[in-house]
């Protein structure tokens, strides 16, 4: 009978992060697929109470909490021992968490002091035969394997994006609290720094991923660079697109190789086998070159489109759903007056 | 910091990018076709980190670098003609797979035990770096795990920048969600910093630091331990490439204007 922990920090305002509920979403149909299992949430902040009202009604049986002023930043040292001691008083024996920064530092050093085993980056999970089967990716997303294991507990760290985010009805559930025994803290969170750029251009729920390739940067047909132009095109869009931006790694590259860049761009923005894929419902591709490696940072885009002068472009031939053969500064924008308008 | 770190960097190799991979089944799990045949180059990130590694201990007087690596000593030879002419560092080698699909618990237990056992290492002066995430089984746990064994819980992962600050602190920005960063300040090493991409270039080749370091890289190639390292108690059910190839419609003959209305009709729609 497997026990199945939910495992979540709160905001610094105390709420859930989205990736959260969509963990628990994840544990809520492992914990219904797999025969005789429990569910227990147990919770890391400065205050759990209002995050556990909010999933009280997930059917967990417990409400389990690490709370004070030390737990409610992100830290290794704070964060592990709350994880440890969260997992050692419920005696779970597969962990469902969230992928964020913040776990995704301190759990594996919890998984060590447990003698435990993870798999992160889970974007499928599933039952069969009374067996959890994981999905991840290897190798950058360029294959992906199913596979079970035998060791507990198992932390499970699921991917935002791969389920719904749990729905349910607020009430008011009954938190036990677990002491933790801390050991000598170093580190002080000073507090969060955004990149010194002109916009904030990462905005993982935006409905869109707009990439932009090294073309940008490059003599125009007139035989000249429009740096400017670019940059207030991406800008603009990315304004009345509400869009996310991304780069390939060649244009971030760039920056420190001493060639002209796009101000606001940064390793940040960088998707692919390199840098970042994120899952976005769409995503618009201009300027970009390249094979499947690089263009691996379209793997979780459902509806993809490209803007390429190259009609034979690797990076929208076969992965994208339509490729413009385009000017992409003339036709962002005609985008941006029509957004405009 | 008056006597300098020893900056103890974690990192081995990964398929060239631009190779095609495919996946196959062996009597001891999953595997890559011909991987001993694929060009390999250092894993991105974990070269980020021996630059940096580098840099720091340039810039700190009476610190060392050791780059401690777990791979086929073979493939890690062929790696050390190009990486070994880049920056100064002593190497450790553990002879064993560096594929994706070994356990990242069974890896950092073998890192651990060649950290810990590099002569002369002085643990109070540790900063053990290597990358976030490996470009082969992207698990972005390991480094963490190697930080347990030797009882450092000083961590930071995703790291872009580091500044010894003059008390000896350090000021350590990771990235965080939403493009931001996470700023802490730690009291000094050891600490565990798992970096991202940093901000330094690739130096260029120096064929007089090759010199040097091959002095050291020849006889920790013939030195090297195997390592015992799989995925024990892991079944894979099965490993494949993506298989959905996309129907491209390509359109070449509407205007600019005929584009961006199409585009900001699916934008909306």
């Amino acid at each position: 009978m497997e026990k199945i922990l939910f495992l979540a920090h709160t905001e610094a305002d105390g709420t859930l992060p989205n990736a959260a509920r969509e963990a628990l979403s994840a544990a809520v149909g492992l914990a219904e697929k797999l025969p005789g299992a429990s569910l227990a949430v147990a919770l890391v902040g400065g205050d759990t109470q209002p995050a556990a009202d909010v999933v009280a009604a997930c059917s967990a049986a417990r409400f389990l909490a690490v709370t004070g002023e030390e737990f409610s930043v992100s830290r290794y040292a704070t964060d592990a021992a709350a994880v440890e001691a969260l997992v050692r008083q419920s005696g779970a024996t597969i962990v469902v968490a969230p992928t964020t920064s913040r776990f995704s530092r301190s759990l594996p050093g919890a998984v060590q002091r447990l003698g435990g085993r993870i798999e992160t980056h889970v974007s499928g999970l599933d039952v069969a035969d009374g067996t959890v089967r994981v999905q991840r990716w290897y190798y950058r997303q360029r294959m992906v394997g199913t596979l079970t294991r035998s060791q507990r507990p198992w932390f499970l760290v699921v991917d935002a994006g791969v389920f719904p985010a749990w729905q349910g009805a607020a009430g008011t559930a009954a938190v036990e609290a677990v002491a933790v025994s801390l050991p000598q803290v170093r580190t002080k969170v000073v507090g969060v720094q955004s990149p010194a750029v002109k916009t904030q251009t990462i905005r993982s729920d935006a409905p869109l991923l707009f990439v932009a390739g090294a073309g940008w940067t490059k003599k125009q047909s007139d035989g000249q660079l429009h740096l400017k132009d670019a940059e207030d095109l991406i800008l603009d869009f990315l304004r009345k697109g509400n869009a996310s931006l991304g780069s390939s790694k060649s244009l971030v590259d760039q920056s420190v190789e001493g060639e002209a860049v796009l101000s606001f761009m940064s390793h940040l923005n960088q998707v692919g086998q390199t840098g970042s894929t994120p899952r976005h419902p769409k995503g618009l591709a201009t300027c970009c070159h390249g094979e499947e490696p690089h263009a691996v940072g379209w793997r979780f885009i459902t509806e993809r489109r490209a803007i390429n002068t190259d009609p034979n472009c690797g990076w929208a031939q076969g992965k994208a759903d339509v490729l413009y053969v385009a000017d992409a500064f003339e036709v962002m924008k005609k985008v941006n007056e029509l957004l405009a308008g | 910091m008056s006597e300098g770190f020893h900056i103890v960097v974690c990192g081995s190799i990964v398929p060239d990018p631009l190779q095609t991979l495919a996946p196959i089944d062996t009597p001891t799990g999953s595997a890559l076709k011909n991987e001993l045949m694929l060009p390999a180059v250092l894993d991105p990130w974990a070269g980020h980190a021996l630059y940096e590694a580098a840099n720091l201990a340039k810039k700190t007087p009476g610190s060392k670098v050791w780059l401690v690596s777990l791979g086929p000593k073979a493939k890690l030879q062929q790696l050390m003609m190009t990486i070994a002419q880049k920056v100064a560092f002593e190497l450790v080698v553990l002879d064993g797979p560096a594929g994706g699909f070994t356990d990242p618990c069974e890896v950092a237990q073998a890192l651990a035990g060649a950290v810990a056992a590099i002569p002369g290492l002085d643990r109070s002066r540790l900063l053990l770096f290597g990358g976030c995430s490996s470009a082969s089984r992207d698990a972005g746990v390991t480094m963490q795990m190697v930080g347990e064994h030797l009882g450092i819980t000083e961590q930071f992962l995703g790291v872009d920048e580091l500044t010894v600050e003059a008390d000896g602190s350090l000021k350590v920005l990771e990235r965080i969600e939403g493009g931001q960063y996470l700023v802490s300040s730690c009291a000094g090493s050891p600490a565990v910093l798992a970096w991202a991409t940093g901000n330094l270039p690739e130096p260029p080749n120096n064929p007089q630091i090759g010199m040097v370091n091959m002095r050291t890289v020849m006889p920790a190639l013939q030195k090297a331990q195997p390592a015992k390292v799989g995925a024990e108690g892991v079944s894979y059910l099965g490993v494949e490439l993506p298989s959905q190839r996309r129907e491209t419609r390509i359109v070449k003959d509407l205007s600019s204007d005929e584009i961006a209305a199409e585009i900001v009709a699916w934008l909306k729609g």
